[in-house]
């Protein structure tokens, strides 16, 4: 992409291309003569968002709080997981395996079976959430707590550091960008888990997130209200990564890697 | 004869990789006079930086023995300060931070005293009070530099060691923090011993130059020029002359 175009045509394109589509999309449900369970015209979409406004927000904000625990419990569990990895060859060699498993294991498949053990509640959701984000930031924080700079480590050796010093006065300093690039990659699983998890607990009651309004529009074949549903998914999954992003932005500043300089002085 | 401050007894450092071994040093011999300026002077690789590691007890010799000032390597470490070749501060502190470092990591001292000796240091490598505390990456290449030299002497060391610390700086700063390297020694009677390749550097900085001659020490030169030097000494006869025999003797022990 040419970044030189000018500014209103970098906004300008993109949303042409969305009236484009709009429009084929109009004109092909009519030349198809498509019923609308199967696909709704654009125009019915958003009157359906516009009808179902307050349980939209409502669930995406009940979607966003799952999320953001999932998300919060994930860095918290697996930086510390990651510092156990990082004092000792043995336990890293013993227990990478299951992380991986973790990794690999497909959620879908063990959602029922944590619902079963946990309850159809919100907190069988956040621990969904958690789970399918915890593994980028298990495997980030390692390796951003034992790739250290030789130098930084000599000197701490120099000066007679304890373990626990060096850990506390230089890995976990220097493994805090590692930690923020592992949000930045959680942050749109841990929306999917949220959403799969509300998938499997469905209905429960009081509080419904995007995923069990889902789940009960597809049930009655709301198709145009279902759409409406994934375009707020979109969003949630987009703010939750502007939010990282911020947070990266004051990471970089605050932790700053040695660059720059060289190339410029 | 002056005291002698470091003593290296045939010391023989032989890295093995898979297999195949490799002999960094191959029993070397040196004394570092205390209270001077010595310099190791030799090409990239031929194991300078190995004999600086295994002075500061950071690399374990494979034979030989390493005595500073009577004792073992263990039991003075506290006694020595490194400056390595890049400046290698904390990014995340500031350049007050990162000089307060050493005593935060030993203790022993804290409080106004800390504070007070911090600042006196700062001011010795000559840090503008606005500079205090700025971050690494807002530092010039030769600002960063004098942090590290300040972060090195917050503990009063008696010995300093230096590997290549000038080696990424253009002639200007490196002549400058030439000076500023002399001036400390002259206040402090610090012993230093300096790695370089740079043979200008070597004759302007040292009491005495140790030339490497594969793995050990080819010959040991007193360079026998006026102290305090100044700028003008470089285009001195004695400075050109003693630029060609160490050029010639570089060139006489260099393997390749």
């Amino acid at each position: 992409m040419n970044s030189k175009s000018p500014l209103w045509i970098r906004i300008a394109a993109p949303i042409g291309v969305l009236v484009a589509v709009a429009i084929a999309w109009h004109l092909a449900v009519d030349w198809f003569k498509l019923p609308p369970i199967l696909l709704p015209k654009p125009a019915r979409v958003l009157q359906a968002i516009w009808t179902e406004r307050v349980r939209l927000v409502q669930g995406s904000w009940v979607t966003l709080q799952a999320a953001m625990l999932g998300l919060g419990a994930s860095a918290l569990i697996g930086s510390l997981v990651a510092i156990l990895f990082s004092q000792s060859a043995w336990i890293r060699t013993a227990l990478y395996p299951y992380v991986i498993f973790l990794q690999t294991v497909p959620i879908v498949a063990i959602a029922p079976l944590l619902i079963v053990w946990s309850g159809a509640e919100f907190r069988t959701v956040v621990l969904v959430s958690c789970i399918i984000s915890i593994f980028p930031i298990i495997s980030n924080v390692t390796s951003g707590l034992l790739s250290i700079d030789s130098n930084h480590l000599d000197l701490f050796r120099l000066q007679g550091a304890s373990r626990w010093q060096t850990l506390l006065k230089l890995r976990i300093p220097s493994a805090m960008r590692a930690l923020v690039q592992g949000l930045r990659i959680s942050c749109g699983l841990a929306v999917i888990g949220a959403i799969v998890g509300e998938l499997f607990v469905g209905n429960s009651g009081t509080s419904d997130g995007l995923g069990s309004l889902m789940n009960a529009m597809q049930a009655n074949l709301r198709t145009a209200e279902l759409i409406g549903a994934i375009l707020a998914c979109t969003l949630l999954g987009i703010l939750l990564f502007l939010g990282v992003e911020l947070l990266n932005r004051w990471a970089l500043r605050r932790w700053t890697i040695d660059t720059g300089f060289e190339s410029a002085a | 004869m002056p005291a002698v401050a470091i003593e290296c007894e045939g010391l023989r450092v032989i890295f093995s990789q898979r297999g195949a071994k490799q002999t960094i040093l191959d029993g070397l011999d040196l004394d570092v006079p205390l209270g001077q300026i010595t310099t190791l002077l030799g090409p990239s690789g031929c194991g300078k930086s190995t004999l600086l590691r295994v002075i500061a007890g950071l690399t374990e010799p494979t034979s030989g023995t390493v005595r500073i000032e009577g004792q073992s390597v263990r039991a003075s470490q506290h006694k020595l300060a490194f400056v390595f070749q890049e400046s290698a501060l904390l990014p995340w502190r500031s350049v007050w931070q990162n000089v307060r470092l050493p005593w935060e990591l030993r203790q022993g001292l804290s409080g106004q005293e800390l504070e007070s000796r911090i600042q006196n240091v700062l001011e010795l490598v000559g840090f503008k009070g606005t500079d205090w505390h700025k971050k690494p990456h807002q530092l010039s290449g030769g600002m960063k530099m004098r942090a590290s030299i300040a972060r090195a002497l917050i503990t009063q060391p008696d010995i300093l060691l230096l590997d290549e610390p000038f080696a990424a700086l253009d002639d200007m700063l490196r002549s400058k923090l030439n000076d500023l390297l002399l001036r400390i020694v002259e206040q402090t009677k610090t012993t230093m011993l300096f790695v370089t390749h740079n043979i200008s550097e070597a004759i302007y900085l040292s009491h005495s130059i140790a030339v490497f001659r594969q793995g050990t020490i080819g010959e040991q030169i007193a360079v026998d020029l006026p102290f305090p030097r100044n700028p003008q000494v470089r285009s001195s006869p004695e400075f050109a002359a003693y630029y060609g025999r160490l050029s010639e003797s570089l060139i006489r022990n260099s393997t390749v």
